[in-house]
């Protein structure tokens, strides 16, 4: 294989790694929130957005990224809270429709509010890291710094949370709150408190990828940030299947790579109606999705 | 000590349960009986929160548990294991108990234990799935995983379901050993009548969700009116 070849692979493979890391968060955002609550959130983009605008706003006060990034996280923590507790609470048990009308409404409030505090223009936010591709015997190799920091901070998210579900006391109280509420709660597991924090976590890491795609030169903060990744996102975890975490982020990151192939050798307009080509049939081979072990489920 | 009076639950226009009164003394095995429908689990739902009553109260010992949540009942120390065993199937035995555990500040350790020397089988299988367990088995993990928090009050929902007849003899064994060494409150729903009387102190009868009787356990095996009638033992 000559070495022009060779490299725009691995340009491709990097490519769709770092946006696929961003996929794989908000499939398995909604993934936690669909095996604990059974609600499919349409306004898993939006809720991370507002807090990120909310938190970066102390860039006026001279505050830095970090502490602004840290900012956004704990108003993202508290959006997924109060919005499990004063939006989303009534929903539990009633039909499936009732939850995805009632987030969708949700998803065009927060926008539209964002865009009346905010504006719409795009406000990179600025980031610590050079987005200049480092260099090797002269020639650019694909990854710049902060590529790096981009694919690193998603993979320490996703570990984190893969630590907390598997080694914690709460992820077991988590993950036991979403497979058997009742009998979690007649040993006394604080389920509905448990289902907040469900929601609380689930937008902080929808938060960390809002950052890291914000962060982006060339993307920039907007109310419409997360619309674009979270449709991708929304595929990556119907085709891993919505019961599987591990699905979820391994469909992200195979879509991710997938469709940086698609945008070079065909071209970008191409990536939608493909992603939506590997969803039919990934759901046509397997309906419940790719990893999940389950039988029928209702739809 | 539960101490049931006047308990009366419906469900919409359907009556569950109408002017229930009856107690279950601590370190005795009171067996609630009757037939389906008779409103065995929808009691046990109520003690333990999951269903509100229409009117009535419920008290272990001097506290009210009417209008209690689930989970600060179960707290109080009211074990519940529930119809079908209610085990996690994706959970590893240890991890089922490690749930059980946790609320009750036991120590972990010394629980699991004290939980694997009475039910040794747990301990050979506590890394496999609860899927992968024999339906005795099950029901071994879910009474472990109530034991393991202490409690003072151990409700039990049909465990005989399902199991062949030498496991219930054996689980029967187990239930009434377990109460005497650990000077239980036992309320035992069973549709297998005469199984539960043999290990039983007092009984309950229920029917269409109204006591018809309440007395000692051998009375009311002796009882033929209530054998033929209500239990459905006919020799």
């Amino acid at each position: 294989m000559d070495a022009f070849l060779t490299s725009r692979i691995i340009a491709d493979v990097l490519g769709g790694l770092t946006n696929g890391v961003i996929y794989g968060m908000v499939a398995l955002s909604l993934v936690l929130i669909w095996r604990s609550t059974g609600v499919l959130n349409f306004a898993q983009g939006a809720m991370p957005m507002f807090a990120t605008y909310v938190g970066f706003a102390l860039l006026s006060y001279h505050f830095g990224y970090w502490l602004c990034a840290v900012a956004a996280l704990i108003v993202g923590l508290a959006v997924g809270g109060l919005t499990e507790r004063l939006v989303v609470r009534g929903l539990y048990g009633k039909p499936e429709i009732n939850p995805i009308v009632v987030m969708v409404g949700f998803l065009i409030v927060l926008e539209a509010v964002a865009a009346a505090i905010w504006s719409s223009f795009p406000r990179s936010l600025p980031s610590p890291f050079s987005s200049i591709d480092w260099q090797l015997g002269g020639h650019p190799v694909s990854l710049s710094p902060f590529t790096v920091y981009e694919i690193g901070a998603a993979i320490v998210v996703m570990l984190a949370v893969a630590a907390l579900f598997r080694f914690t006391n709460l992820g077991l109280q988590l993950r036991a709150s979403a497979l058997a509420p009742e009998v979690s709660r007649l040993l006394g597991v604080r389920v509905g408190r448990l289902l907040t924090l469900g929601w609380m976590l689930s937008t902080a890491v929808g938060v960390v990828t809002t950052i890291l795609v914000s962060s982006n030169f060339f993307t920039g903060l907007t109310p419409q940030v997360n619309d674009g990744i979270f449709a991708f996102g929304f595929i990556a975890a119907a085709v891993g299947g919505l019961e599987s975490p591990v699905g979820a982020i391994v469909a992200g990151v195979s879509l991710g790579i997938i469709l940086q192939f698609v945008q070079d050798y065909l071209n970008s307009n191409a990536q939608i109606i493909v992603a939506l080509v590997v969803l039919i049939v990934a759901l046509m081979v397997r309906p419940n999705g790719v990893f999940t072990k389950s039988s029928l489920r209702r739809v | 000590m539960i101490a049931i009076e006047n308990l009366s639950v419906s469900y919409g226009a359907v009556q569950a349960l109408r002017d229930v009164t009856f107690r279950a003394e601590t370190g005795q095995i009171t067996a609630v009986l009757g037939a389906n429908g008779a409103g065995k689990t929808t009691l046990l739902r109520t003690i333990s929160g999951l269903k509100e009553p229409k009117s009535g109260t419920i008290a272990m010992d001097e506290r009210m548990l009417v209008h209690q949540k689930t989970e600060d009942i179960a707290r109080m120390g009211v074990g519940h294991v529930p119809e079908g065993r209610g085990v996690i199937g994706e959970f590893t035995v240890e991890e089922n108990l490690r749930l059980g555990a946790m609320m009750a500040k036991v120590n972990l350790k010394s629980g699991l234990e004290e939980q694997y020397e009475q039910f040794p089988v747990l301990g050979e299988r506590r890394k496999q799935h609860a899927a992968k367990l024999s339906g005795g088995e099950r029901q071994m993990l879910a009474m472990a995983r109530a034991l393991i928090a202490k409690p003072s009050v151990l409700l039990l929902d049909e465990p005989s379901l399902g199991l062949a007849p030498l496991v219930t003899a054996q689980l029967m064994h187990t239930i009434r050993s377990l109460c005497e060494t650990n000077d239980l409150t036992v309320i035992l729903v069973e549709q297998n009548a005469s199984s539960a009387l043999r290990i039983a102190q007092r009984a309950v009868v229920l029917h269409v969700g109204q006591v018809v009787a309440n007395d000692a356990a051998s009375v009311v095996a002796a009882d033929e009116n209530l054998r033929q009638y209500y239990l459905g033992l006919v020799e």
